[in-house]
């Protein structure tokens, strides 16, 4: 073959079961999945109990010890398909394994009309095995018309097409004839993976080469992130806050008052003085979970912006177990309920969206209505603990940013921090007013990627906010 | 490691947790398998109703352990999970004990004689061996976790007068979370993953015929598939598995023949149990189904 134009000959890499596991790991780790080396450990161990003839049971020994969440897991299996079909492919290149004319031979007794009938059936009943071999049929049938492009992605396509398999929204009865049942999407692109998957393994065999490895794309994926923002790196950022406002301001907590005698520990500590209770103990002053207040803008200025905000306010969710959520556009409505009863962010950005009852006949922030409404409602449990957190852009869009009401709610708050997704050089062009709220605040920080919240985390934790 | 009632292979896993009536996916008979030939714990997700804490109890009868649960809760401490040193005895020993010396004394109210047992105490100081279930762990705080930590990885307790206290066989370790809240990187190495979700047609049928043994084959598989088409509206809360079983056998007790929409809106609060799902599931499965004067004839 010599030099071939999809580059390099296979490399089937180091040989053996423990390498190529490694490489798996390594593979996941890549796509951020965090696996240890006690998972490593773990795996090698659990793989020694199963036969490894099954696959089914080596693959789900690995994901038991390797994927620890569901979404882990998600990856887990794409991966998994991927990196071990890539190992046969790689190893019966290098051994110079193919099937040659043998796969043929089966397409020549079928024609296209036959192979349809089966083909819909394997698909409707869901049979595995069934559908790979008429998979494979499909392709030497294909192969045989002469149509094949050698672009995987076009064949499967074409092949589809050729069968007349669709989900039925667009079937147009254009012979007017077969008018066949719809099917259903999952089963379909069942079919349309073994397909790809047999046209990748012929197209590996004609080249000898396998196609370069590339990191899963976003869409694969489905992260409920913009593309710049890594859900997981907020989360991270939100659990250093999380330390870091736990032992922040403590200082500020009542005295001696109402200090409460632990009967257990005093009379546990009266054993001392042969049971006679000489000195008092008293209930350890548990120390208290920050009370934690966030108001975020999802109002049309700040779009951009808002997928991030509301990735921080689910990862704050997580953190934090006495924490009040609320979004606003024109008037401001409490979310906490939405984020604690839903755990899929993508479910939540739904349902903020169609429940947040934010009232935005205009669309336009009314961020001095918000003030007043937030105090109305609930200044009453605002105390020295509780931190408030505003993610806004501060643009009134020309209203009474009523700075006098804000002011109450930075008095009665311990802390108030304010984080703007827009870049500093913006803030009071046009209609921002962020400098009529900033002085109130204990910080205000430019805020649209990870780096600033983790920055705004330091800075917080620094103890230094600027007045 | 491997003591004698350790099962050979996942079949016989598998076997053994259907003689217990519980009948396993491939995932949760080689994850139990694991469980008991690694002896590490097993970390259960999924959601509400699908049999997370029925697998421990499971576990306990086919291995024929006695099964030690610690129920979790908000604000749940050493002193309720661990262990707690009695007091009242103590005062006992030391005003019982009078002539006797301060160094007698105090070694010997110190002594395990005095020391309550809270469940993961038990569990690690048993002479049998035993299945734990901690179950809800994601209602405990963090903090809670952490202190899991040298049970899970050692299976040893730390109390400052005794010692260490290292389990002489070795436990069973089930956890199990709602997934209400992330559970630590930390807590998550030392265990098993195993996530469960509801059964397929085929398996609940199977989970179905097993507890209500004398439901006919065609009512068994209309329950399962209204069952099914409940669980995919949005519901605050789906039915569980537990409540196909219970209403296979309410449906026995009604004597009823087959699923029409009198009989489902007569019982239908067995397995919906909100308002507003109710309402939902009247208006969506209710109407699918076939009116009495069809059926009843």
């Amino acid at each position: 073959m010599g030099a071939s134009p999809y580059g390099p000959k296979a490399d089937a890499g180091p040989p053996g079961l423990t390498a190529k596991l490694l490489g798996f790991c390594e593979e996941l780790r890549e796509e951020g999945v965090a696996v240890g080396t006690s998972e490593i450990l773990d795996a090698f161990a659990a793989l020694e109990q199963v036969p490894w003839t099954s696959q089914d049971d080596f693959r789900e020994a690995l994901a038991a010890t390797i994927a620890k969440s569901q979404e882990d897991r998600r990856l887990f299996e794409l991966l998994f398909e991927r990196w071990f079909f890539r190992a046969t492919e790689a190893e019966a290149v290098e051994r110079g394994i193919g099937e040659g004319e043998q796969r043929q031979e089966g397409g020549e007794r079928l024609d296209i009309d036959e192979l349809r009938e089966q083909i819909r059936q394997a698909i409707v009943e869901g049979n595995d095995g069934e559908m790979r071999d008429l998979a494979r049929l499909a392709i030497a049938a294909f192969g045989r018309q002469g149509e094949g492009s050698g672009v995987v992605g076009v064949d499967v396509q074409r092949i589809r097409r050729t069968l007349g398999l669709s989900t039925g929204a667009q079937q147009s009865s254009e012979d007017g004839a077969a008018e066949l049942p719809p099917l259903d999407r999952e089963d379909l692109s069942r079919f349309e993976r073994h397909l790809r998957r047999e046209l990748e393994r012929n197209l590996i065999e004609r080249t000898e080469t396998l196609p370069p490895s590339r990191p899963l794309a976003e869409l694969d994926r489905a992260l409920p992130t913009s593309p710049t923002q890594d859900l997981a790196a907020v989360h991270r950022a939100v659990s250093q806050m999380k330390r870091r406002l736990a032992t922040l301001g403590h200082e500020q907590r009542g005295r001696r008052k109402g200090r409460a005698v632990d009967v257990r520990r005093t009379m546990r500590a009266s054993l001392e003085t042969g049971g006679v209770p000489m000195h008092l103990r008293y209930r350890p002053k548990r120390p208290r979970r920050p009370e934690i207040y966030v108001l975020c803008d999802v109002s049309t200025s700040v779009t951009s912006a808002s997928v991030f905000f509301l990735s921080v306010l689910h990862a704050l969710h997580d953190s934090f177990r006495k924490l009040r959520s609320f979004v606003f556009i024109e008037r401001i409505s409490e979310v906490t309920e939405i984020f604690e009863h839903e755990r899929d962010f993508r479910e939540i950005a739904k349902r903020v969206s169609s429940e947040g009852g934010v009232a935005d006949v205009s669309g336009y922030t009314d961020y001095g209505r918000v003030w007043l409404e937030f105090l109305t409602e609930i200044s009453d449990d605002l105390d020295p603990r509780s931190t408030v957190i505003v993610l806004g852009d501060a643009r009134t869009n020309g209203r009474e940013p009523h700075a006098e009401v804000f002011a109450q709610v930075a008095e009665r708050a311990g802390r108030l921090f304010w984080l703007n997704p827009e870049p500093k050089l913006y803030w009071n062009y046009g209609d921002s007013v962020m400098a009529a709220y900033e002085r109130y605040c204990d910080g205000a920080f430019e805020c649209w990627t990870t780096r600033h919240l983790e920055n705004f985390v330091n800075v917080v934790a620094g103890g230094t906010p600027r007045d | 490691m491997s003591d004698a009632s350790t099962p050979a292979s996942v079949a016989e896993t598998k076997q053994a947790l259907a003689a217990a009536s519980y009948l396993a996916d491939e995932s949760a008979a080689l994850v139990s398998f694991l469980a008991q030939r690694l002896g590490k714990p097993v970390l259960v997700e999924g959601p509400a109703g699908v049999g997370k804490t029925e697998l421990a109890k499971a576990l306990s009868r086919a291995s024929g352990r006695e099964l030690v649960r610690l129920q979790c809760y908000e604000g749940l401490d050493e002193a309720k999970a661990l262990y707690e040193w009695n007091y009242r005895k103590q005062l006992l020993r030391i005003q019982a004990g009078g002539e006797s010396g301060w160094e007698e004394v105090h070694d010997d109210i110190f002594d395990k004689e005095f020391l309550l047992e809270r469940p993961l105490m038990q569990a690690i100081a048993s002479p049998e061996p035993v299945v734990l279930l901690i179950d809800e762990i994601d209602k405990t705080d963090q903090e809670f976790e952490a202190m899991l930590l040298e049970l899970l990885s050692d299976f040893q307790i730390t109390i400052p007068e005794l010692g260490q206290i290292s389990a002489t066989t070795m436990p069973i370790v089930v956890l199990t979370s709602n997934d209400s809240r992330e559970l630590t990187e930390a807590l998550k190495r030392r265990c098993l993953y195993l996530w469960l979700d509801y059964p397929g047609v085929e398996r609940e049928m199977e989970i179905v015929h097993l507890h209500a043994p004398d439901l006919p084959e065609t009512l068994a598989r209309r329950l399962v598939e209204v069952i099914q088409m409940v669980r995919a509206l949005d519901l605050k809360k789906p039915p569980s598995i537990a409540e196909s079983i219970d209403w296979a056998r309410t449906l026995l007790l009604m004597g009823a023949e087959d699923i029409d929409r009198e009989t489902f809106e007569q019982s239908m609060s067995i397995i919906v149990k909100h308002r507003t799902d109710i309402d939902l599931v009247a208006e969506r499965v209710g109407v699918k189904l076939s009116s009495p004067t069809q059926t009843a004839g």
